[in-house]
């Protein structure tokens, strides 16, 4: 079975973002770059589904740069078979993203899309759900647990409140949540290896899908920071001054 | 014009707080827009549950009835509010940024060719939006283009719809859906039962981390002080990932955002992905035995203790409080 995986490059989650002056976006000098966590769950699912399996492949998918290579090949470390780049040099909205990953899938027919349900820096949740509407499929969002048998695909997901469990037919798109495994390291063979899998790149023009952002970010702003308080002495002091001062209790 | 359809989830014909933030947002917006606030429901119950939304400021609340609406299921929903949004062509789709929403928004973006802009927690008044990027290290002025656009907000950053002096008319629909393109089934939900109050519905939030150590010391030692002070239950993203407690109380960046009155810390050291869930609560208590831990940068009454011995002393000064 073929599983496309769509991988965003994004800041180290353990990096401290600081808004550029003119709020023109985030300093990114001293930025150290690593796979969206949740792409990493994503890769990691597929591996095993693959490894489960016996046979099939697990093709990574990222719409940027040049530098995307850098996590595209870290991904094919992880054991994932090939990558494609779809190079766009501007940044696209979620729409236009979707639509190129969306054309990309058509072309490639694969059985199931598993994508992180969210990247952690512009935080929007949306492409996976966007692409399953593009391609008429299924969806399963915030996935913590994906069982398979024969073209019935069932998966229990995080919601407000339990956990639901779906079922549909594949083709289908998936979206991880943090619960659904644990991603393993590209191993030293592995990063031997990755370097001579293949890496394709398509220019985002060349696909003939609408790229235009209807979503336009302004500027940004640094949030107002909150002052740190000061500690109390003892659990006496601190229910009373939670009860007389802040008078929340 | 500027009409906006409010996405009025709710469960067998109740529903929560965050269903009347998503009224209020549409009000907001739709004064802004110059346009009309429309509640829309679905779903079993859904009758019930609108003669109640109706009393809360909207001027129509419309019924979709169809029986692949029963139960929500997320391609069912999309076509059934893309097809009301084309037959009274409403410029915004809106919802609270639950685990429906965000399930279904992005879906119905998609099949209207629209924007969506994720949880936002301001509308401005020349139509651009804010919403948090970065675990809420950036605010993003942001614009939609397009006849069409989708929003969810952010529960924390809206009030809910207070009731009005009358009820608005309710409507049925019934919406024409492609049976054949819905292939999705529900099987089940395994629900968390708990007769506290709701994460994002609570005064008071309490939230345990690693340093509870187990799921026992859960119940044993932080779950008494949970209970004297009414409080609801959270934890961070480690607790959960270790079991302590279900995935449903992690609060946090790719969790629930909360914003109680008082938010209690225990034993959570404040990494960004848990701030972000949780630094605009009115106050913030950490009990940490690390002096140094981040947590305390955000604290506005910061207690350095062992918790094992510190929290079991609070459920008892809480308790002298009461009598
Ligand atoms: C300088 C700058 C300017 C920008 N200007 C705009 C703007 O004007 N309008 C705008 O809408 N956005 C803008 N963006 C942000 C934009 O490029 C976002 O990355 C995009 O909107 C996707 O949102 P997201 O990553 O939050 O998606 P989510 O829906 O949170 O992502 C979910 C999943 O989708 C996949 N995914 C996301 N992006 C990609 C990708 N590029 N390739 C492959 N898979 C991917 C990943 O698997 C991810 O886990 C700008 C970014 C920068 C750096
Ligand atoms: C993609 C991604 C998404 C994430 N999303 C979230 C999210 O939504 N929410 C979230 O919370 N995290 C999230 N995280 C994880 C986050 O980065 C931290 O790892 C996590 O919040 C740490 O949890 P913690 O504070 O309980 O544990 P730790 O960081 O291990 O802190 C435990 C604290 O307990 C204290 N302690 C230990 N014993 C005692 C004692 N006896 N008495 C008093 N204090 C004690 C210690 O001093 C320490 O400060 C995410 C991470 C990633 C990469």
């Amino acid at each position: 079975m073929k599983i496309l995986v769509p991988v965003k490059r994004v800041p180290d989650p353990a990096t401290t973002i600081r808004v550029m002056p003119d709020g023109s976006g985030i300093a990114t000098d001293n930025v150290k770059w690593v796979i969206n966590p949740f792409d990493e769950i994503a890769i990691e699912e597929a591996l095993r589904i693959k490894e489960k399996q016996g046979s099939g492949e697990v093709v990574l998918i990222s719409v940027g740069q040049t530098a995307w290579q850098e996590q595209l090949r870290t991904g094919l470390a992880m054991g994932a078979d090939r990558a494609i780049l779809i190079k766009a040099d501007h940044p696209l909205d979620t729409l236009a993203i979707a639509r190129a990953i969306a054309k990309v899938a058509s072309d490639e027919k694969p059985e199931l899309v598993i994508i992180g349900k969210q990247a952690i820096d512009d935080d929007s949740n949306q492409i996976g759900q966007m692409l399953a509407e593009m391609l008429g499929w299924p969806q399963a969002t915030f996935a913590s647990k994906v069982e398979l048998a024969g073209e019935k695909c069932t998966v229990v997901r995080e919601v407000d409140g339990g956990l639901e469990t779906i079922a549909f037919p594949m083709p289908a798109v998936i979206t991880t949540d943090l619960r659904l495994n644990e991603p393993r390291y590209a191993s030293l063979p592995g990063i031997m290896k990755a370097r001579k899998k293949p890496l394709n790149e398509i220019a985002v023009d060349s696909l003939g899908v609408e790229l235009a952002p209807k979503l336009k970010i302004k500027t940004l702003n640094a949030p107002e920071k909150r002052q740190a308080g000061r500690k109390v002495a003892s659990v006496e002091e601190l229910v009373q001054v939670l009860h007389t001062e802040a008078k929340v209790i | 014009m500027g009409d906006v359809l409010v996405f009025a989830e709710h469960r067998g014909g109740h529903f929560p707080k965050t269903t009347l933030i998503a009224v209020n947002a549409g009000l907001e917006m739709a004064r802004k827009r110059g346009g009309h606030c429309i509640a829309v429901l679905s779903g079993e119950g859904a009758p019930a549950a609108a003669a109640e939304i109706a009393k809360y400021g909207p001027s129509k609340v419309i019924v979709l009835d169809h029986p692949k609406l029963a139960h929500y299921l997320a391609d069912a929903a999309a076509q059934a509010l893309a097809d009301l949004v084309k037959k009274t062509g409403a410029e915004t789709v809106l919802a609270t940024a639950t685990a429906v929403g965000k399930d279904l928004m992005p879906r119905l973006a998609a099949r209207l060719g629209a924007p969506m802009a994720s949880e936002i927690i301001a509308i401005n008044d020349d139509g651009t939006m804010v919403r948090p990027m970065y675990a809420g290290n950036a605010l993003a002025t942001i614009e939609l283009d397009g006849p069409v656009r989708v929003v969810t907000v952010r529960g924390t950053a809206f009030d809910a719809a207070k009731p009005a002096d009358s009820a608005a008319p309710v409507e049925t629909v019934a919406p024409e859906l492609d049976a054949a393109a819905l292939k999705m089934e529900f099987v089940g939900f395994n629900e968390i039962k708990s007769d506290r109050p709701q994460l994002t519905e609570a005064r008071i939030v309490v939230s345990g981390g690693r340093g509870l150590k187990s799921g026992d010391n859960f119940k044993t030692v932080l779950e008494p002080l949970v209970d004297e002070m009414g409080a609801a239950m959270g934890a961070s993203r480690a607790a959960v990932d270790a079991g302590f407690v279900p995935n449903d109380l992690q609060v946090g960046q790719t969790g629930k955002v909360v914003a109680p009155e008082l938010y209690v810390a225990v034993g959570i050291s404040g990494a960004i992905q848990h701030l972000a869930g949780m630094k605009d609560s009115k106050t913030i208590v950490a009990i940490n035995k690390d002096e140094e831990a981040p947590i305390f940068g955000v604290a506005d009454y910061g207690l350095v203790a062992d918790l094992f011995k510190a929290v079991p002393e609070m459920v008892e000064e809480v308790k002298k409080l009461k009598h």
